[in-house]
């Protein structure tokens, strides 16, 4: 039996062919917005298996660092280190902020992590090219995304810090590249006043009576020196050892040390389902309202394209052809827009993904998903023009 | 001739609408062919003609009335109607349609266009190509058998769309005004080939025509008036 449905392609395949591309760049962008939110989910994981830890401890009832503000003593990781279990602490900082380099700003995430020892937790996983930290002060290591290459000399906030080494895959939650600069730098950058501040402050501890007694020396002089200091960080980052429970030593920690632990699997969490579940909410409305104008389009189409065949189905129909076969036409047109449409879209999502300033991440899985959803909207889209389609008479091929 | 008709209907009637609002299309059409037999139908517009086409296609229902083919009763009113379970297969296998534009499927070139009929009746690929070749040699345009419909002539589709009409060997053929966009010349050589083909291949043909210049050409002619046929002797010229 002849493929009626191939021969009507081969013989318009231009017109197939140009719907079924308009189609795909469509079925693209629903692909690119689902690899949006898996790129999403990818930043999340990265960051916290780039991180080098076991538990995250931070300041009591907060989801921090990363999700919320959390503010700890640099000094508190001495007590979490005697714990049973713990094998390695680091103090890390974290702040976002705007760097301006080669004319052009970019937004990154500033890490501070102790450069005492190398591979401390926080400190970059690995590197692509360049060295560790080694100076105290005024070296960093960026990501690659930053634009930023190995020697060159980037201002952030009052000093330059060169770059000596690069890495890659190094981002915040939100897809913002890692920059990561030794903590007390980072403690300055982040909670260290300008000049004019701490005059200010200054001239306003010492108009406190409470803190400006004449029958007490050094009091003011004691305070106002303790609001010049940048003592603060954000998280202490922890490895345990091979076999500790990391539920059991976060326990310990939020029982005896009065702050927050969290495992990996509770960051997760945080970073997944609370960090980023009104975009991801956001994005499944987009991925929604994409399928319904896809499936209208595609319905549209099919429609259309059924309804310029009148007379042919009616000849079709008068000289005897069943209604399978008519409908598989249809259908078998439908199924092969939804083809033409997929490839080119996925094609498309494919090319235009580096293109984006956030990681879209196309897994093959959403794929294969995605192409069984293109054709089961191609195949439902089909049933309006099938049902057209057979309410033709075959008396509309008979004049009168 | 064979003395049992290709086609017989007997007091052959069709009611659109009820009530007031009904319209008599036919009233009592009585008609006989024989095979190898082409006549004309002719009649003012709206006189009947296409509703008696479209009945004696099993295309719509008539009201009252019978309907034979080759002897065999395909409709009869008093007998709970359209004898054949399914109307499709009746007109795929026993009815050849020939229509006033040739209605061809342009995505499908000449032979399969042909092919298309014995193949929706199961017929295998190669021996229903072999029988649209067959034909569209008996038709004189053998030689377009690969070429698409939109690169035909008029008078070269209008023959494809008559071996499309025989490819099931279908005993009767229903020609729907099949000159009616050809010129003088052309309509006489359709006209010609109809009549060399219901001889060739036994088949009755009825052509529903208002073109005066075939008119002439029919030995026997069905003219409609009211919803009522007349027979009327045809000049029969050669063409």
């Amino acid at each position: 039996m002849i493929n009626l449905a191939g021969r009507d392609v081969l013989h318009g395949w231009g017109k197939f062919l140009f719907t079924g591309i308009g189609l795909g760049l469509l079925i693209g962008v629903t692909l690119s917005m689902a690899g949006i939110y898996r790129g999403m989910v990818d930043d999340g994981q990265a960051l916290i298996d780039n991180s080098g830890a076991d538990l995250w401890v931070v300041q009591q009832s907060t989801l921090g660092p990363y999700a919320e503000p959390s503010s700890l003593r640099d000094d508190v990781w001495r007590g979490i280190a005697g714990l049973p279990g713990v094998a390695e602490t680091g103090n890390a900082a974290y702040l976002t902020l705007q760097i301006e380099h080669a004319g052009r700003e970019s937004r990154v995430m500033l890490v501070g992590f102790e450069v005492d020892r190398l591979n401390r937790p926080g400190a970059p996983a690995y590197l692509t090219a360049g060295r560790p930290v080694l100076a105290g002060h005024y070296e960093a290591i960026a990501d690659e995304r930053t634009g930023l290459r190995l020697g060159e000399q980037v201002r952030i906030r009052r000093h330059d810090y060169r770059i000596v080494g690069l890495t890659r895959r190094m981002v915040s939650a939100s897809g913002d590249p890692m920059v990561f600069v030794p903590l007390k730098d980072a403690q300055e950058i982040q909670f260290l006043k300008d000049n004019d501040a701490l005059l200010n402050e200054r001239a306003r501890v010492a108009a406190n009576p409470a803190f400006n007694r004449p029958g007490v020396p050094g009091l003011l002089e004691a305070v106002q020196a303790s609001g010049a200091q940048s003592r603060m960080v954000n998280a202490v980052l922890v490895r345990l050892e091979p076999g500790a429970d990391p539920d059991a030593v976060a326990g310990e920690i939020r029982r005896w040390k009065r702050l927050q632990a969290y495992t990996k699997v509770q960051m997760e969490d945080i970073l997944v389902a609370k960090l980023i579940a009104t975009s991801s909410r956001q994005i499944a409305m987009f991925l929604v309202i994409l399928s319904v104008v896809t499936a209208a389009i595609v319905a549209f189409i099919i429609y259309t394209m059924t309804m310029a065949k009148v007379r042919e189905i009616a000849v079709l129909k008068l000289i005897g052809a069943r209604n399978r076969t008519i409908s598989g036409m249809i259908l078998q047109q439908a199924l092969g827009l939804g083809l033409i449409g997929f490839l080119v879209g996925r094609v498309a999502a494919g090319l235009w993904a580096p293109v984006f300033p956030k990681y879209v991440l196309l897994l093959p899985g959403d794929a294969l998903r995605g192409f069984a959803i293109v054709m089961a909207i191609c195949a439902l889209a089909s049933v309006v023009a099938i049902r057209a389609a057979l309410r033709i008479d075959p008396a509309e091929a008979i004049g009168g | 001739m064979d003395a049992t008709p290709a086609i017989r209907l007997t007091g052959l009637r069709k009611r659109y609408g009820t009530g007031e609002a009904a319209v008599d299309a036919l009233k009592g059409v009585d008609m006989t062919v024989a095979p190898g037999e082409v006549v004309g139908l002719i009649g003012p517009s709206g006189s009947g003609k296409s509703t008696l086409l479209k009945c004696l296609g099993a295309v719509i229902e008539p009201t009252a009335g019978r309907i034979e083919l080759s002897g065999e009763t395909i409709y009869d009113s008093e007998d709970g109607g359209w004898r054949a379970g399914d109307l499709r297969t009746l007109r795929r296998d026993r009815i050849g349609f020939v229509f006033q534009a040739p209605y061809l499927i342009p995505f499908l070139d000449v032979t399969d266009n042909v092919a298309l009929l014995p193949m929706l009746a199961g017929v295998g690929n190669a021996a229903a190509r072999q029988r649209a070749l067959e034909l569209l040699t008996a038709l004189d345009v053998a030689h377009r058998a690969g070429a698409q419909v939109s690169q035909l002539s008029g008078g070269e589709q209008q023959r494809v769309a008559i071996a499309r009409a025989l490819a099931n060997h279908a005993p009767v053929i229903l020609a729907d005004e099949p000159t009616a966009p050809l010129d003088s010349e052309r309509a006489l050589t359709v006209v010609r080939i109809l009549n060399q083909m219901a001889v060739q291949y036994q088949t009755a043909i009825i052509v529903v025509t208002h073109d005066e210049k075939i008119i002439p050409t029919f030995r026997r002619i069905y003219q409609i008036r009211d919803g009522k046929t007349h027979e009327e002797a045809g000049e029969g010229r050669e063409i």
